[in-house]
């Protein structure tokens, strides 16, 4: 979910901003400019990823796989979805400008916390076993983000609480979809394409 | 509508919004990206209504000057729109304050109305200058201007080689999408829907790393040695100087009409 500009409280404006720029310095530490096509096309997949539009009853909701992202590119995540964000606020108005860093940091911090958990599973050589570890990757990763967009926003005054308790339980179709989605993309990946998910350890 | 909003997505490949050209597509483009980052931040940080008003005005000037499609422009926003009228709806009810009226023993309040239209006026004025100044250039020509402020090569990079993979990827999937179509494919709530759209983007992401591989390849083979080269000089003019000019004394007025207790 994106945050629009003027919500949020300027402590958690700054906060947001500053941990962002180190998430996205010890990204750009850790990637080359050998890994740069790699990456840069990693980000346009999931940029397409969140307008795969799914049903859901009368409504629809699009797909945010951040768990999956992080599992493939760790702390890249960071600049991966800094620029991707930065890109859909300019042309495409979702978000706003100064949000920017809170909108990275609540998706990017579970996408490497994601990383870390789910690393080793990830690498299972049963397919099945490892396919369950990215369902829980990917519905863990939502799980976080609702959880931060919820705090950045009772963070922000008194009278946000509401909204921030209804964050949750908007999220927990999504948290279901998603995981399904990346047991399904995990699965397939290891039985076509092991190597993949074994060698992508930057 | 989610069905619309799918459509001008996916044809995105980094190109500037449409619009004639205008004395806006003169200005230079760093000068462009820096205002509209002052702007916003003048903007988010008022307090009062009058100067986020005259931001609001000021950006419906730039997108009437930048020439954009006016009807398009507004589409865009509303979607986000549609998010503050949630707001609008909650804030005052959750906003301690004078009463408005009461439904079910919940009080609105004036306060939490006001606080809620002011975050509307906002972020709608936020969007609105961006659109009409930043997103009248081209992804790969914003990327220049960044570079040029300084922001680091690597992120740049990112940012000009996804614009450029954005396109062929989307293909990709519309290829994909199309595929499943033509097998009577139907999106659904249920989970088979799921399996099928997860079996696409895994098959999409293998896909989209073994082209990773050949670019890179392919890069290497013609002496790429892993970094661009900004050839475009960007200089600034008599254009850039007035604007910004211009620009920068509007910003200060609305920095004014803050300090100032007048409108209190």
């Amino acid at each position: 979910m994106h945050i629009v500009d003027g919500a949020l409280s300027s402590p958690v404006l700054i906060t947001g901003a500053v941990l962002t720029v180190i998430g996205v310095f010890i990204g750009l530490k850790k990637m080359d400019y050998d890994h740069l096509p790699l990456v840069g096309v990693l980000a346009s997949v999931f940029f397409i990823a969140s307008y795969i539009h799914l049903p859901l009853g009368f409504s629809s909701v699009h797909l945010i796989m951040n768990g999956l992202l992080g599992i493939l590119l760790g702390w890249v995540a960071f600049p991966a979805l800094l620029v991707a964000l930065l890109l859909q606020v300019i042309f495409f108005g979702f978000g706003g400008l100064l949000v920017l860093g809170v909108n990275t940091l609540n998706i990017a911090l579970p996408a490497v916390i994601i990383y870390y958990l789910c690393y080793r599973g990830i690498r299972h050589e049963s397919a099945k076993v490892a396919a369950i570890w990215g369902a829980m990757g990917g519905a863990g990763a939502i799980i976080i983000t609702s959880l931060m967009v919820a705090f950045s926003l009772a963070l922000s005054g008194e009278s946000f609480v509401l909204a921030a308790k209804a964050v949750l339980p908007a999220h927990i179709p999504i948290m279901i979809i998603e995981g399904f989605v990346s047991y399904a993309a995990v699965y397939l990946i290891h039985t076509v394409k092991p190597e993949f998910i074994t060698k992508d350890a930057h | 509508m989610s069905q619309g909003l799918e459509h001008s997505l996916t044809s995105w490949s980094g190109q500037a919004l449409k619009h004639q050209a205008s004395w806006i597509d003169d200005i230079d483009a760093r000068v462009r990206v820096v205002c509209s980052g002052l702007f916003a931040l003048v903007v988010v940080s008022s307090q009062y209504f009058v100067p986020a008003l005259l931001g609001l005005l000021c950006a419906f000037l730039l997108v009437k000057s930048s020439k954009l499609n006016i009807k398009r422009t507004l589409r865009r926003v509303v979607a986000m729109d549609l998010f503050m009228l949630m707001l609008i709806c909650v804030l005052p009810f959750t906003t301690p304050g004078d009463a408005i009226f009461t439904v079910f023993g919940l009080t609105a309040s004036w306060q939490g109305l006001f606080h809620a239209l002011l975050i509307t006026v906002k972020a709608n004025a936020v969007l609105l200058v961006l659109f009409s100044l930043v997103a009248t250039m081209s992804a790969s020509t914003l990327g220049h201007a960044l570079a040029h402020l300084k922001v680091p090569d690597k992120l740049v990079h990112l940012m000009l080689f996804m614009v450029r993979y954005l396109d062929v990827i989307s293909q990709e999937y519309k290829k994909m999408r199309r595929a499943m179509q033509a097998r009577a494919f139907v999106l659904r709530t249920n989970r088979h829907t799921w399996k099928s759209i997860g079996y696409l983007f895994g098959m999409l992401l293998i896909r989209s790393v073994e082209r990773a591989e050949r670019i890179s390849d392919a890069m290497k083979c013609r002496g790429f040695c892993g970094r661009y080269y900004l050839n475009d000089e960007m200089k600034i003019g008599r254009v850039d100087v007035v604007f910004s000019v211009t620009f920068l004394c509007f910003l200060g007025l609305l920095i004014g009409l803050n300090v100032n207790d007048l409108f209190r």
